[in-house]
């Protein structure tokens, strides 16, 4: 079957053959025949990763069992197609949770490795990969290979934030979290300006396992360029769940009904004044549950369309620590005096990097995430404007969220892609594997 | 710890579920159709045994409903088209679950090429064999069982394809036609021994039956299935549509007069 996908962001579209194989031995079909291949989980990432208008997209929703799990050690193994919010549906009752959790509970385990994703949590406990015991992968070849970090280890640290590019994961096997309680203890705090808000960080990131800010990227005037609101937590423990007082629904969330054409700037400005001012200045120990509070999103089905028909861009970037402060007033002036409006937005601390994936997209430094509606040519600039801010301060930007960076963009921010493509085109030397982003940003040797 | 207890008695659909009702046997339980069933059985409060003919798969969708349900679920080696192998295979499973066994359900089944059927008959007569033959042989074995214990429920997934012939399917047509047929004599023997006798008749379900030959939104769920069929085994029902406007559209093809029928293009 031909069929039109994007990812999240609804831009770019490509037409695409899709297979989705309902048993293992199925999944070999797409590989056998001509042309390249890529896997598809839930389609969360947000640009042209997950879908290959020149060849097939293999869909690995259906290939979503449980296969084993270890309540001794947490171990649980399964297959790629299974989500993070299957395994908090089935685990929390158990007392475990996903090591890492990514603001969308829609997210496979196969996306989240071949992304290496981060959550909340990772100034503390560093990015999906690294909860990995090991994965089957289907390569170019047909085979099924078992990597881990003894055994096909290039394999291994090539496929962890590979974006699907080595080839398809069948099965992995991961750490879960032990949990006492199924609920995380939440402090808010607002920050009147950027400097406050990263102040908060690094006073007292370090007491919290999950720890993010929702960001203004429009509004606050001169004075208050990146005020934000910190929402830092820790998964409660048997007695303080007993004593504390369950979160009060806070009466505001993302317009659900609002036609595209109310997003504009000033609704957009708007919004982001009440979303501030809605959260007490300060708010400590408040019981939320797992799903409200990674979840802010989800509860909204299919919020991406509140963009129109021409989709938006989501702008994720890391920079480092050093000079990190000023790259980020320069991307916040930026997005602030030339962007169409960044509707949500998010800050966050990174801890050590993955030093076992030369694609993986977290380093030590501070994250920025913003939504940029697609409209005009001008956003184009914008978003390179914000790349050569980027580029200039030794950061980068996440893949998983990119629809339009450039092949040379890309060469700057990543220093280990050679190592990486080397990797690649020893085991695909056909390029089996390709994407629509392989081949824009040139990952196909 | 008291942390420890709470998450264990929350409320959770995941590993909660009824006291046991006995065994089910579900027929060719790889698919996405059964593994449905299979789940909402487990829910309902019924271990498993799950056969069909790739033991690796079955292994799989086994070991996942023992993580989700927290089911008793065992496996058995089944092939529909080898009938000779149908009556061990039932002692083999009446040995291993006996009085426990609560009812049978029969998904497997193959659409086949329509188009090759036409003409070549040895794919025909597999189709035939696989959907009608293979499935009154395990059940003839089977009903005997049911017929001394004088309770339980056998089902047979059927299709709507078998309400009527027509041009674009008529060997699969016929031969899920026929397992209709089979049923409602099976029900009408078994009625008065207290088992209860039903015939399943999907629509459209989003399976790779359908994939790419029915645009998605037109198929429903194969969970509605396995919801259906739990439901409607609780309430002792004849014969479901899934989902259940399908009783609908078929009453409207089925009372077509042939004369107009045969010109149009179903
Ligand atoms: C609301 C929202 C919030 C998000 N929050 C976060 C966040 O906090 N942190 C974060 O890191 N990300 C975040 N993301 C991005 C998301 O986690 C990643 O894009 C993730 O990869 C999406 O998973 P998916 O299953 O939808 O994969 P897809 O988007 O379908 O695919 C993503 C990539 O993974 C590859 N892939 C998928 N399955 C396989 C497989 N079985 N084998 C090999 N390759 C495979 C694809 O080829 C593609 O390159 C967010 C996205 C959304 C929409
Ligand atoms: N999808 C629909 O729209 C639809 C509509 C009406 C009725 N149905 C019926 O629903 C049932 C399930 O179909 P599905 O849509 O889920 O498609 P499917 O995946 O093709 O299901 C067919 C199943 O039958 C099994 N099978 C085939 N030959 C067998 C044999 N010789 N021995 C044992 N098992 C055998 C297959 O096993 P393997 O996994 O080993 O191949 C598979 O599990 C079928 O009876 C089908 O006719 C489906």
């Amino acid at each position: 079957m031909r069929t039109p996908l994007s990812g999240w962001g609804r831009y770019p579209v490509g037409i695409s053959e899709v297979h989705r194989p309902e048993r293992l031995g199925e999944l070999k079909v797409p590989l056998q025949s001509s042309g390249s291949a890529i896997a598809r989980g839930l389609g969360r990432s947000y640009g042209d990763a997950s879908f290959n208008s020149s060849g097939c997209t293999v869909l690995t929703e259906r290939l979503n069992r449980f296969l084993d799990f270890d309540p001794s050690t947490g171990a649980l193994e399964c297959e790629a197609g299974v989500t993070i919010g299957e395994i908090l549906e089935y685990f929390i009752p158990r007392g475990f949770v996903p090591p890492v959790i990514p603001g969308t509970k829609f997210v496979t385990l196969g996306g989240a490795l071949a992304c290496d994703i981060h959550g909340k949590n990772h100034h503390k406990d560093g990015s999906f990969g690294r909860h990995v015991i090991d994965f089957s992968l289907l390569t170019a070849d047909g085979e099924l290979v078992h990597c881990s970090r003894d055994e096909n280890v290039e394999l291994f640290r090539a496929t962890v934030g590979g974006m699907g590019l080595t080839g398809i994961i069948t099965q992995l096997r991961l750490r879960l979290i032990p949990i006492e309680d199924p609920r995380v203890v939440v402090d808010y705090d607002r920050a009147k300006d950027l400097d406050r808000a990263l102040e908060l960080f690094h006073e007292s990131d370090e007491r919290y396992k999950y720890s993010v800010a929702w960001i203004d990227c429009v509004g606050g005037g001169r004075r208050g360029l990146g005020r934000s609101v910190l929402m830092r937590g820790n998964p409660a423990t048997g007695s303080e769940a007993a004593v504390l007082r369950p979160e009060k629904r806070r009466g505001i969330s993302v317009p659900s009904t609002a036609p595209s054409f109310l997003l504009n700037r000033g609704s957009i400005r708007a919004f982001n004044g009440l979303y501030y001012r809605k959260h007490p200045r300060q708010a400590r120990g408040v019981l939320s549950g797992y799903e409200s509070f990674f979840f802010p999103l989800d509860g909204i089905r299919n919020w991406n369309r509140l963009y129109g028909r021409s989709g938006f861009f989501q702008y994720q970037a890391v920079l480092p620590y050093d000079d990190g402060r000023d790259g980020l007033v320069k991307m916040l002036e930026l997005l602030r005096k030339s962007g169409p409006g960044a509707f949500l937005a998010v800050l966050k601390r990174f801890g050590s990097g993955n030093p076992e994936a030369p694609l993986s997209f977290p380093m030590p430094g501070y994250t920025l995430a913003a939504d940029v509606p697609r409209r005009g040519s001008a956003v184009l600039d914008l978003l390179s404007r914000l790349d050569e801010i980027v580029i200039d301060l030794g950061g980068r930007v996440y893949l998983a969220k990119d629809a339009r960076t450039s092949p040379g963009a890309v060469r700057a921010m990543y220093p280990h892609l050679e190592s990486w493509l080397e990797i690649k085109s020893r085991f695909d030397p056909a390029n089996r594997l390709g994407s629509d982003l392989a081949r824009r940003l040139e990952l196909l040797p | 710890m008291t942390g420890q207890a709470k998450l264990r008695s929350s409320s959770d659909r995941g590993t909660q579920r009824a006291p046991s009702s006995g065994t089910v046997l579900i027929l060719g339980a790889t698919s996405q159709i059964a593994r449905a069933i299979a789940l909402s059985f487990a829910n309902a409060g019924y271990d498993l045994v799950l056969a069909g003919r790739t033991p690796d798969e079955l292994e799989r969708v086994a070991a996942d409903i023992r993580i989700r349900r927290a089911a008793d679920v065992r496996t058995e080696t089944f092939d529909a088209s080898d009938t000779e192998s149908h009556q061990e295979f039932v002692a083999r499973v009446l040995a291993d679950c006996g009085h426990a066994l609560a009812g049978v359900i029969v998904v497997f089944g193959l659409l086949g090429d329509s188009e090759r059927a036409r003409s070549d008959f040895s794919h025909a007569e597999e189709i035939i064999r696989i959907n009608y033959v293979g499935a009154s042989s395990v059940l003839t074995h089977l009903a005997s069982h049911f017929e001394q214990a004088g309770h339980g429920f056998i089902v047979g997934v059927s299709s709507v394809a078998g309400d009527r012939g027509r041009a674009s399917n008529y060997i699969y047509g016929s031969a899920k036609g026929g397992l209709s047929l089979f049923l409602q004599g099976l029900r009408n023997r078994l009625h008065s021994r207290g088992v209860q006798v039903l015939t399943v008749k999907p629509g459209f379900i989003d399976t790779r039956m359908t994939f790419g030959e029915v645009p998605t939104r037109l198929a429903a769920d194969p969970e509605v299935v396995g919801k259906a069929i739990v439901k409607a085994v609780k309430k002792r029902k004849d014969v479901i549509y899934v989902p259940w406007f399908w009783r609908y559209i078929m009453w409207v093809i089925r009372l077509l007069p042939e004369f107009v029928f045969k010109r149009t293009n179903l």
